[in-house]
């Protein structure tokens, strides 16, 4: 990994310490759950962030909340690729592996490639310890390790020495050693520390002891690095600075993402906000910060269950607001009803599921995009939904975006499919200027819109624009329009219930004619090479599937590569696109579910590539598969 | 009970726009034929609450019913106001939704035992103890009709129907005490054939502020004929109506010679002849009283197979919190603290960075 390497002039007494310059670092930091793996990665992500480096996250936990301490199914762990360019993926590997404990290394090596750098706890590797993950010796010593440059620290023991003078006791003061590794990795890796500083001085405000513990550890990991002999190296990243158009920069997650784009869509809607959720991981996150912005008229309500999240929802988006339901798979299967409803109803409404390994409780914690046809089909009758995904973290605000747009124009549900893996990973944000985004303003139903042959003027609630074939949103409180709406069929026009055949045969039809008639942008398809393959994927594989493709054409093999954000309708040019390449491979985080879809519409063999193992795609596996579709 | 319930509403039905002409009770009828079988006790409510709206003033374009899946919930479709016919049992989570994004509206829930209790027994009681502001009228004839004669969750034990020939087994709720028990700010229970009473325990409701569940007896004529003749048989009613008045001695049957008196020993109530000696004795319905106790004892004086001591009226309308008034409040309060929301500001927050040409 290292690139070129420069000696800093020698200063004072500090030992002579090497600066290497790299282009890129993946950090895997693991632990046990309660460790705060989670808090120290965020904190480091944070601090590359404003170094302007471009990075990729995928943080990997238990679904328990204190899994047993010291076992392998309890390690935390969260990677961290960062780069002087364009990155798009958490990266493949880890260059650099922190391990708190026996069972983190156990866990994690695995994945480190010989040669990589590994930093441990040596205090964590007690007999007791390695026993439990079923070290007969300990590997610091007994030589598994050779092929490694391992650093093992008494990260423990320097802590709790670090804070002897506030008296806390050991059990507290141990507590601070993730810290103490975060100033360390600081060091090693020249990150700015005032934002940790200040994060600490703001989340331990009120306990003024642990906010100075936290920070004496932090600045002792710091000064350890540049004292100690142990690591006579230390590597600077590049700020990517070509990587980004110009513009101001944030580090975002998926969820957070998305929740700024349900705000967002509000305020452009002129509509107020109304969440209707039930606590679901990893869901959750969406209705926890959209309930911190009730100062923009956001209403979050937590609901008895799942089936009563979209019920308020859309009993709100009857009465006029922005209705959203944020889920996961089995919240999916629980709302399925209420989702046919208002396919029937013909009301907005924004279904948001982030996805997990399935099926039933599967994998809380893990990434998966197994939900793409219970998201297309999985209704009773012919129930049509717009079905758009996310590519990125960042991609979940345009997605919110776009998903309200469908939702408000066409008057129906939309469902958006994240997932895992970008809900919790994130990456740099180009903040948008708000004349960046689209106008997403409605107009309600304000008068009749139908003359009986009578002469006298009414109001027919599904009386359709003969453009979108969307019927009118009318709202209690508008005089003159009371109208009665349900799951019953309706008679076309005037809404009454109708069971005459004709007219069901007539309002399937349509519903359905509606939502292929949505429009979507054509498909790109990135082929500068001209070539006879095709890799076309859908959400959040974008990163991995780039950079195999980057792979592939820097070593001489051409491949085309396009990306779908809308799954219904496709867009327009989809067969048109698909019919141009001798070979269409799929790759996807399930059995071939869009696979599935494209060869029953386009009647295209395209090959399906499969993992469902809970974790993104390695690029270089990707890569290799890829290039094996290319010359099969 | 009617003077007793009034005051504390204004408060909010004051949110609600007035009607600007006076309405009839055609203003509420609306242009669909209704459907229900001939003898339905569905008619008689429905009259009832379309005779009712022009008393209450409300304008009719900021009322709405909502109801679920089942004969009653047809109703909305007959009231010329806005209306929702959703899905089975889901009607008080969608008017939950409507309720608290729109305090300018009167929102009404129309449900039946089988829409309530089974499915959608879980939005019930939620629905109950959060005290959103919704009216809901659940119909109780005991027996599912729409499916054609299955025992519903308030039919007797050893109902004999298309789905239970050797008798029903479980126990049937009383949707009474089971909304006390969930916390009811507000509970009633009335009649099909009693339209005087069915209109005041309306107007007790519609002003109540916060949550509002009625029982309404409702005779299902084709699949559970009679089943409420115990109370509305001038004879036999004597014996099994206690007419429940806020603040009157609980005394029925022929000059009030019986009353509700509560046992010494147990604390629980109990009906007795009323004599010159326990006159004082006999309970004095407070339906305001803080404690549910009381109000849940006088839903367990029925006897669920005979329907003798069967009270009908406002077993409990107590003032707490309204859980759309404190959202709106914490909205409200969360514009002080932060200013409007600045969506430039919210999406630029955090650590950024610039990246220059």
């Amino acid at each position: 990994m290292s690139v070129e390497t420069t000696k800093p002039p020698a200063t004072g007494r500090l030992p002579v310490k090497e600066l290497c310059c790299l282009g890129r670092v993946v950090i895997r930091f693991a632990g046990d759950s309660g460790d705060g793996m989670q808090l120290l990665g965020d904190r480091f992500v944070s601090e590359t962030a404003l170094l302007g480096n471009d990075l990729s996250t995928l943080p990997n936990f238990p679904a328990e909340i204190r899994a047993p301490a010291g076992t392998l199914p309890g390690v935390s762990s969260f990677q961290l690729h960062f780069a002087d360019h364009d990155i798009l993926t958490p990266g493949d590997a880890p260059d650099v592996l922190v391990a708190m404990n026996p069972a983190a290394l156990k866990a994690n090596l695995p994945d480190v490639p010989r040669g990589g750098e590994v930093i441990v706890d040596s205090d964590g590797f007690t007999g007791r310890a390695m026993q439990r993950v079923g070290y007969g010796t300990s590997p610091l010593e007994d030589g598994s390790l050779d092929g490694y440059s391992l650093h093992p620290v008494p990260l423990t023991a320097l802590t709790v020495e670090a804070l002897k003078e506030f008296g806390l006791s050991r059990k507290e003061a141990e507590r601070s050693k993730n810290m103490f590794a975060l100033g360390l990795l600081s060091w090693m890796y020249h990150r700015p520390t005032e934002g940790t500083e200040r994060f600490l001085q703001q989340k331990f405000a009120r306990k003024p002891e642990v906010m100075k513990a936290n920070l004496a550890a932090f600045r002792a990991g710091w000064n350890f690095g540049e004292t100690t002999e142990e690591f006579a190296v230390s590597y600077e990243v590049a700020p990517a600075a070509t990587a980004f158009p110009v513009g101001r920069y944030r580090n975002i997650s998926g969820n957070l993402a998305l929740s700024y784009g349900l705000v967002a869509a509000s305020r452009l809607a002129g509509l107020p906000l109304f969440l209707g959720s039930y606590p679901i991981t990893p869901a959750s996150d969406i209705l926890h910060e959209l309930s911190r912005h009730k100062n923009f008229g956001v209403r979050t309500f937590q609901a008895e269950d799942e089936i009563a999240g979209v019920g308020a929802a859309l009993g709100a988006a009857f009465g006029g607001a922005l209705g959203v339901t944020t889920t996961s798979g089995p919240g999916i299967a629980l709302k399925s009803e209420t989702i046919g409803l208002a396919v029937s109803l013909e009301l907005p409404l924004l279904v948001i599921d982030v996805q997990r390994g399935g099926p039933s409780t599967g994998l809380p914690t893990k990434t998966e995009q197994a939900d793409l046809l219970q998201a297309m089909f999985g209704r009773n009758g012919e129930a049509p939904v717009p079905v758009i995904a996310p590519r990125t973290p960042a991609d979940c605000f345009d997605a919110a975006l776009e998903a309200a747009r469908i939702a408000l124009a066409y008057r129906t549900p939309v469902m958006l499919l994240s997932d895992g893996y970008l809900a919790n990973g994130s990456e740099p944000w180009r903040i948008p200027e708000l004349e960046e985004l689209p106008d997403l303003r409605v107009q309600f139903a304000s008068g009749p819109n139908h003359t009986l042959e009578d002469g006298t003027e009414v109001f027919w609630p599904y009386k359709r624009d003969p453009q979108t074939l969307a019927r009118p949103w009318a709202v209690p409180g508008t005089p003159g329009l009371e109208h009665r709406i349900g799951g019953i069929e309706k008679q076309d026009g005037s809404g009454s219930i109708s069971y005459d055949p004709a007219n069901h045969d007539f309002m399937v039809r349509t519903r359905q004619a509606k939502i292929d008639g949505i429009g979507v942008p054509d498909l790109e398809v990135d082929d500068p090479e001209g070539a006879r393959t095709l890799v076309l994927g859908w959400g959040s594989t974008y990163g991995p599937i780039t950079a195999a493709v980057r792979r592939l054409r820097a070593a001489g093999e051409p491949i085309a590569q396009a990306h779908l954000r809308h799954l219904n309708p496709f867009p327009r040019n989809l067969g048109e696109i698909l019919s141009r390449y001798d070979r269409v491979v799929v790759p996807e985080m399930n059995l071939g579910q869009l696979a599935t879809l494209i060869r029953a519409r386009y009647l295209v063999d395209v090959r399906s590539h499969n993992q469902v193992n809970g974790m993104p795609f390695k690029a270089e596996q990707l890569a290799t598969a890829l290039k094996e579709a290319i010359h099969d | 009970m009617t003077d007793a319930m009034t005051d504390a509403t204004d408060g909010l039905l004051q949110l609600i726009p007035k009607a600007e002409a006076k309405q009839s009770v055609k203003d509420f009828k609306s242009d669909q034929e209704v459907r229900w079988c001939p003898g339905c006790g569905d008619y008689a409510v429905l009259a009832a609450v379309q005779g009712f709206m022009p008393q209450l003033g409300l304008a009719r374009e900021n009322i709405v019913f909502v109801s679920g899946i089942g004969c009653s919930s047809r109703f909305p479709y007959y009231m010329n106001t806005y209306g929702m016919h959703s899905i089975h049992g889901r009607a008080p989570a969608i008017a939950t939704g409507l309720a608290t994004s729109r305090r300018d509206l009167s929102v009404w829930v129309v449900t039946g035992d089988g829409d309530a209790l089974s499915i959608g027994g879980n939005h019930l009681i939620h629905a109950l103890r959060r005290n959103v502001n919704l009216k809901i009228l659940l119909f109780n004839n005991r027996i599912y009709g729409l499916t054609k004669g299955q025992y519903s969750p308030t039919s007797e034990v050893g109902k004999i129907t298309k789905s239970t020939p050797m008798g029903s087994l479980d126990a049937p709720f009383n949707p009474v005490s089971l909304a006390i028990g969930a916390e009811a700010s507000f509970v009633a229970r009335t009649i099909d054939s009693d339209r005087r009473h069915l209109t005041e325990v309306l107007r007790a409701a519609a002003a109540h502020p916060g949550t509002a569940l009625i029982e309404i007896y409702q005779n299902c004529n084709i699949f559970n004929d009679g089943a409420f003749d115990a109370l509305k048989d001038r004879q036999s009613a004597d014996e099994a109506v206690i007419r429940l008045e806020h603040g009157q001695p609980v005394r029925f049957g022929a000059d009030g010679a019986r009353g509700v008196v509560r046992d010494r020993l147990t604390g629980d109530l109990k009906v007795v002849d009323v004599s010159a000696e326990n006159e004082s004795e006999v309970l004095v319905h407070d339906a305001r009283s803080p404690s549910p106790t009381t109000a849940f004892a006088l839903s367990r004086l029925a006897d669920p197979d005979t329907l003798h001591h069967t009270p009908l009226g406002v077993f409990r309308s107590v003032e707490r919190p309204v859980y759309d008034v404190r959202m709106s409040g914490q909205l409200d309060t969360a514009v002080e603290q932060h200013g409007r929301g600045d969506l430039a500001a919210l999406l630029a927050g955090g650590d950024t960075w610039t990246v220059a040409g």
